[in-house]
């Protein structure tokens, strides 16, 4: 049997306002427990949420973004639960009546194709804070910092036909919330968590199977591991005869495991009504439009301006264009060196493996935009080889330091005097008789171009990489055709 | 001293006949010896109170002073969080809680001078309608100590009453400030909703729940009124609309005025005693120029059906915040979470809170939501049409606040609908959000009776007026409980 996989997708946004969604206090990250939670947040007898207006103008920028309604008139609701990092007994929400309609997000498949991903709408809500299960001797500390910090839950409808495309669509949001700087969009920081719906269908069937919600997966690869383990196990419940239950799973990053956290029955019935402390949310048709005038170039639009204006191919321009701190960081390096196609091979290349092995945000790399700049226009001005250059930029990496700097200090700067290199091809061909006469009596215009590169190797190994690569390839031409 | 209304003792304390220090022992002495007849105060704050007295005596040695309530001693309701004085909203549950911060009602009237004496008794997290919820036992009534003071701001409605302070903050959800005014014979305002800020003041049921005074007089009423309303910006449901000087009108000729009798009000139910004296204070308000006619305020009778579903639905979510994990009472040794909680529970809450919680969860279900929240915000907003058509007739409505007097403590304390049912005149008015007041207006069986004025939205300067004409040709409101000497 031929199986579809069908999946939807529910994204926590963490919106990177200064204070929290109904009281003053910070929302920074990091902070010592409970130093960022005021009356309010520990929900004290009394105390009233007063909505941030930030937020709001927030969430109708990514309503705009993703070509939504922002409806006129919002509605907050109380989702009630009890637990203990849950301060109020309810969290502030939005159901009947969310502040972002229905939408569409573009994504970009990796073999190049387009589809567009329906948004079934988005909603403004506050976080909860965290339960702290260690180091409290059998009982649990909760830490309400992070309780009503504001966050955009968007909620997709069921489009996706794979991981791929599951990635591709979080991925996709990701740059538009970083581009809209709405979000640090920092998924180590929570600033992003995924829920998974997941179900499966025979190939060909047109209602949806069973779904089950796997939850609070904080990248794109445990949610590319999350659907991939979970498709595998339903297609094994089906094959075996058995029934897929809806219910919520937890996917644990470190076993690579889920598990069932509750099922459909247990299901809380969280008794939604609209919330009394606080007023509809009116949005006027003009503030939207002066948002609307205010926005960011946004990721389509950069990536076709990179293909236009940088002449980047399609699926370069995609990848630069993933977030904002990397678009950024282009245009910069692009713009120093004025050739663009040097700057996204090297960050896309260089610089973007060395983030990641160290899980480095590109915004927190060791070498600037303007540093890496000035290390390509070495290359451009021969100063350096490319070779070089990457012995350079790790110099840069370790120490910090200018590229000038490092070049100096070390003698890499690149042997372009033909004397000096005529001498060092002259002494390699004395030394390497057989190998001249090998490539002299080559008839095979392969396998001759092949020996001849090997001299090129000894040349350029006697000058400890710096010769001019161009110049000894001159020079060794003019000898051996003598 | 005490007899005093508190616009007597602002010319008093002016005029520099007493101190705020006097004024203030003075009535700390009363409570210290009087109350444990009524236990009307949860707490009593008499050092704090002497402290504040003797800033305000300084204040008032600057003849500058604007503040017409500098150095006038109050009651809190103890539904009002006051920083750094135990807030127990009547409750175990809060037996020990002591709030970092003040709701905005009492920062204004201690920005304006006022002194404040203690926190007042109070039915459980003002569930109540007869004080006898409170965890700190019932409060009596002055005029009958065998019988309830109403409720559930029936602690401060019986320290006016009883003379231990000159004026009290009070909170409606349903009549809980009109219904004991009227049982303890004093003047009770529930302004227009949004008028008070809700800040600090514990929720019980948020799209209901209104604070105001509780005084001997119209005239008091509109001084504390002065202070007490105002937009707020830390309380998203207060509205910004402009503030009068309630004083300002309170002479005004009430010739023309025309005042609508609710056809609904004076049917079955309603004690005979109760519809004489009314009609009598009917009769005045013709003498002095009013006209009088019938309206109709046809969705009455589904007003306790409809506030007996939203009351507890916006409680049940109010209350859940009281869970053992941060403040308030904890049960001993939990044995794991759902312990904590159901424990702490059960041993914090009384019975009516209990019953409420249950109701509104009930009510806010999955398959239940529809027939009866949703249903009763319909009524609601039905309830709310009948008053605004009523007013496109008349400028005020008046009626009973009441349908029998003061009731026996225990007499209906096992019977929460005929309790409920008691609330038939008052709850119409929160749902719909217009002010009410409450007035003395005559006596049956030696038990105060409480004529209630309803005005349209943001009347309150016009109501107590029509309140102040009233008392100036009348002397309910000056007869005290039997016992009280001057």
């Amino acid at each position: 049997m031929q199986w579809e996989t069908v999946i939807g997708l529910e994204v926590h946004v963490q919106l990177a306002t200064q204070s929290k969604i109904f009281s003053a206090s910070s929302t920074q990250f990091g902070a010592e427990p409970n130093t960022q939670a005021c009356a309010l947040d520990l929900a004290m007898p009394g105390t009233l949420p007063v909505l941030n207006q930030q937020a709001v103008n927030y969430a109708i920028m990514l309503g705009l973004a993703i070509n939504a309604d922002i409806n006129p008139l919002s509605v907050f609701e109380r989702k009630n639960y009890f637990y203990p990092d849950l301060p109020k007994g309810y969290q502030t929400s939005q159901l009947e009546e969310p502040i972002v309609g229905p939408g569409v997000v573009n994504i970009q498949l990796p073999d190049g194709s387009h589809k567009a991903i329906r948004i079934h709408h988005a909603h403004l809500e506050e976080d909860a804070g965290k339960s702290l299960h260690e180091d409290f001797h059998g009982m649990s500390g909760i830490d309400l910092n992070r309780a009503g910090t504001p966050l955009i839950e968007i909620v997709s409808e069921p489009d996706m036909r794979s991981k791929e495309e599951a990635v591709a669509f979080a991925k996709k949001l990701h740059a538009i919330v970083t581009c809209l700087g709405i979000s640090d969009g920092d998924m180590s920081q929570g600033s992003m968590r995924f829920d998974v719906n997941v179900s499966i269908r025979p190939k060909g069937e047109q209602t949806l199977g069973t779904r089950t919600e796997t939850k609070n997966l904080n990248s794109f690869r445990f949610m590319e591991e999350a659907i991939v383990l979970e498709v595998e196990r339903q297609i094994d419940l089906v094959e075996d005869g058995l029934k897929v239950k809806q219910e919520t799973r937890l996917y644990d990053s470190d076993k690579k495991q889920s598990r069932s956290m509750r099922s459909k029955e247990e299901a809380n019935d969280y008794r939604y009504f609209p919330c009394p402390d606080l007023l509809p949310v009116a949005i006027a048709q003009d503030h939207i439009e002066s948002i609307r005038q205010s926005l960011p170039e946004l990721p389509d639009a950069k990536q076709q301006r990179f293909i236009d204006s940088y002449g980047l191919s399609e699926a370069d321009a995609a990848q630069l264009c993933d977030d904002r701190a990397t678009a950024d960081y282009f245009e910069i390096v692009a713009k120093e060196t004025d050739d663009a196609r040097l700057a996204a091979n090297w960050i896309m290349g260089e610089l973007s493996a060395k983030l990641n092995r160290e899980s480095i945000a590109i915004s927190h790399s060791p070498i600037t935009a303007s540093q890496l700049a000035k290390l390509l226009l070495r290359i451009k001005d021969n100063t350096i080889s490319g070779k070089i250059a990457k012995q350079v930029f790790e110099s840069m990496w370790q120490e910090g330091s200018d590229p000038d700097d490092i070049i100096e200090k070390q003698g890499l700067k690149q042997l372009s005097d033909s004397g000096a290199i005529e001498t060092m091809v002259d002494e390699v061909l004395a030394q390497n008789p057989d190998m001249v006469d090998e490539y002299l009596a080559e008839q095979v215009e392969k396998k001759k171009k092949k020996k001849f590169n090997a001299i090129v190797g000894r040349v350029m190994q006697a000058s400890k990489g710096k010769a001019n690569p161009g110049q000894v390839n001159q020079i060794l031409q003019q000898k051996l055709s003598r | 001293m005490h007899t005093k209304t508190i616009a007597e003792l602002v010319r008093g304390l002016h005029n520099r006949d007493f101190s705020s220090e006097e004024l203030t022992r003075h009535f700390l002495r009363r409570i210290e010896q009087l109350d444990e007849r009524y236990n009307s105060f949860i707490s009593l704050t008499a050092e704090q109170a002497l402290a504040q007295a003797r800033q305000a005596d300084q204040r008032l040695a600057d003849s500058n002073e604007t503040s017409l309530l500098c150095g006038i001693p109050l009651a809190q309701k103890d539904i009002f969080c006051t920083q750094g004085v135990r807030t127990s909203c009547g409750s175990k549950m809060l037996d020990n809680f002591i709030p970092p911060y003040n709701a905005t009602v009492i920062q204004r009237l201690n920005d304006a001078g006022c002194v404040s004496l203690g926190k007042t008794n109070m039915d459980e997290f003002a569930m109540g309608s007869s004080n006898e919820t409170s965890y700190y036992g019932p409060v009596r009534n002055p005029w009958d100590r065998e019988c309830v003071p109403g409720g559930s701001s029936g602690g401060s409605a019986a320290a006016v009453s009883a003379c231990l302070a000159p004026g009290a903050t009070g909170t409606d959800t349903g009549g809980s400030i009109r219904q004991p005014a009227s049982h303890c014979g004093v003047t009770g305002l529930k302004p227009t909703y949004g008028r008070v800020s809700r800040y600090g003041m514990i929720a019980f049921a948020s799209s209901l729940d209104q604070g105001g005074p509780m005084t001997r007089t119209a005239e008091d009423a509109a001084l504390l009124m002065n202070v007490m309303a105002g937009f707020d910006e830390k309380d998203s449901t207060s509205i910004d609309h402009a503030v009068p000087d309630f004083t300002t009108n309170l002479n005004n000729d009430l010739k023309g005025l025309r005042i609508g009798l609710p056809v609904e009000y004076f049917g079955d139910g309603l004690d005979v005693g109760i519809q004489n004296a009314i009609e009598q204070a009917i009769k005045t308000f013709e003498s002095l120029g009013a006209t009088v006619c019938d309206v109709h305020l046809p969705h009455t009778n589904l007003a306790i059906p409809a506030y007996y579903v939203i009351a507890p639905a916006e409680a049940s979510a109010n209350l859940s915040r009281y869970d053992g994990v941060r403040y308030g009472y904890r049960c001993e040794d939990p044995q794991d979470l759902f312990d904590l909680y159901t424990r702490t529970r059960a041993e914090g809450f009384g019975d009516e809170v209990k019953r409420r919680i249950l109701v509104g969860t009930y009510a806010l279900s999955a398959g239940y939501y529809d027939a009866y929240y949703r249903q009763a915000q319909r009524i609601r907003r039905l309830i709310k049409n009948d008053f605004v058509a009523a007013f496109e007739q008349v400028d005020v409505i008046m009626g009973p606040t009441t349908p029998t007097p003061a009731f026996k403590l225990g007499e209906k304390s096992t019977d929460p609908v005929a309790m409920y049912l008691g609330d038939i005149y008052t709850i119409a008015v929160n749902l719909a959000g217009v002010p009410g007041l409450s007035i003395p207006a005559g006596l049956v069986d030696s038990k105060p009776v409480g004529l209630q004025i309803i005005g349209n939205y943001f009347d309150e300067s016009r109501m107590l007026n029509i309140a102040h004409r009233f008392q100036q040709v009348t002397d309910w409101h000056k007869q005290t409980a039997p016992g009280i000497d001057s």
